[in-house]
């Protein structure tokens, strides 16, 4: 059974990175990996609230929206999924209310350095991205947990990376039309294709 | 278009070439990454933008003044949202084999950057025709990029053009063989990046 996650984690991290192999989450990393420090702090919010949407937006789906869900309730004939996307994004929205009000009252130390970031979250693609995958899956709840952990953790160390190559390039001669956007796109590419590497990699 | 005067002309074809969504306003670009291996699926995922984005704009800039500040953020993602159940579940009943093919990347027009950008910088403070031709114009900008992505793609990466073979068998036969890169996703941001390329050397935009 730990196996089983432990390649799900991996997976989502390396073989199937959320952002270099589904392209999810491109705006903000394309906005926020000008600096490491604050592309630190974007990553941490977003390992954070994936991890607790992901099984979130699971039991909603498994509970209420499914195909045959409200059974519980006296209702096996309904089906609600196509009220998956409003459903999600209205959790990911209160989800990231309530983690900021969270933070604020325990830890304002961390409120302080990510807060800026978590209204940003909410219309961040990986966030819903991760919660569509894991009803297209068909994960179970621990699964869907593991994955918005790994799907987090993958998006995190592809900003943080992209980040320091970003600062390594500043002084670099790079031609005008391509400043900006066009190298990192580039770069990215390459990052992607380095990435590609790890897949066959199967534990 | 004569029926239209000058600056509506204006709202509608800007965001083409001079300010386009995807390589200048760095709106959208998750999704114009992913649907773009097949021509077939970046058109249908164009015509879905088109829709959305044209119908958010006008419906936000119709209620515009009676959305209060605070919870603004809201009020836009539930209207985006109900527009792209209905895009979603229209292509789910009349295309179903490309709806499986986009999978998640319908649902994710509701986080495209392009559709919230395009609601809070134009339609929260424009009348809904104008709001209307903006949405129009953005899709269209949008849609350029995704189809022309998605013609090398396909061409280098299948040697198709909307599943035509347009490689000859000779070719093949010859020792030509597709680039299997292009169907990957790193194909897909160099050729996004070349682009972006051109187009800013060609419109002498420079990033601050």
């Amino acid at each position: 059974m730990l196996e089983h996650y432990l390649s799900l984690v991996t997976k989502a991290i390396f073989i199937e990175n959320i952002l270099l192999a589904y392209f999810l989450g491109m705006c903000s990393f394309l906005a926020i990996s000008k600096k490491v420090e604050t592309s630190i702090g974007l990553g941490i919010a977003v390992v954070f609230v994936l991890t607790i949407t992901a099984p979130a937006n699971w039991l909603i789906h498994h509970f209420f929206l499914e195909e045959g869900a409200l059974s519980w309730a006296g209702l096996p004939d309904v089906d609600l999924s196509y009220l998956n996307f409003i459903a999600f994004i209205a959790v990911i929205a209160a989800m990231v209310q309530l983690v900021e009000m969270i933070l604020d009252r325990f830890s304002p130390a961390l409120h302080q350095s990510l807060g800026i970031f978590l209204p940003l979250i909410a219309v961040n693609c990986a966030i819903l991205g991760g919660s569509l995958f894991l009803v297209e899956r068909q994960y179970t709840f621990g699964e869907s947990t593991v994955f918005g952990f790994g799907s987090g953790m993958g998006w995190f160390l592809a900003i943080t990376s992209m980040a320091a190559i970003r600062h390594k390039l500043r002084y670099s001669d790079v031609p005008v039309g391509l400043r900006g956007l066009g190298i990192t796109m580039l770069l990215t590419g390459l990052l992607s294709m380095a990435f590609m590497a790890f897949s066959g990699i199967d534990l | 278009m004569g029926f239209l005067s000058k600056k509506s002309q204006q709202v509608l074809t800007d965001p083409l070439i001079s300010n386009n969504p995807i390589a200048i306003q760095i709106l959208g670009i998750c999704s114009a990454l992913a649907v773009t291996v097949k021509m077939d699926t970046a058109v249908v995922m164009t015509l879905a933008v088109m829709f959305v984005l044209s119908l958010s704009n006008t419906v936000i800039a119709a209620i515009r003044k009676l959305i209060p500040n605070r919870v603004r953020i809201i009020v836009q993602l539930t209207i985006i949202a109900s527009l792209v159940i209905i895009a979603d579940q229209l292509l789910r009943a009349y295309m179903y084999d490309i709806s499986k093919q986009l999978s998640v990347f319908v649902g994710l027009i509701i986080t495209n950057c392009i559709v919230m950008g395009r609601a809070e910088a134009f339609a929260m403070q424009n009348p809904p025709g104008k709001a209307f031709l903006d949405g129009l114009g953005n899709a269209m900008g949008y849609g350029l990029i995704l189809i022309t992505v998605s013609f090398f793609r396909e061409v280098f990466g299948s040697g198709s053009v909307f599943g035509f073979q347009v490689i000859p068998q000779a070719w093949y036969n010859a020792g030509y063989s597709n680039a299997g890169l292009f169907v990957l996703s790193p194909g897909a941001f160099i050729i996004l990046g070349l682009f972006i390329w051109a187009q800013r050397s060609l419109t002498k935009f420079e990033e601050a």
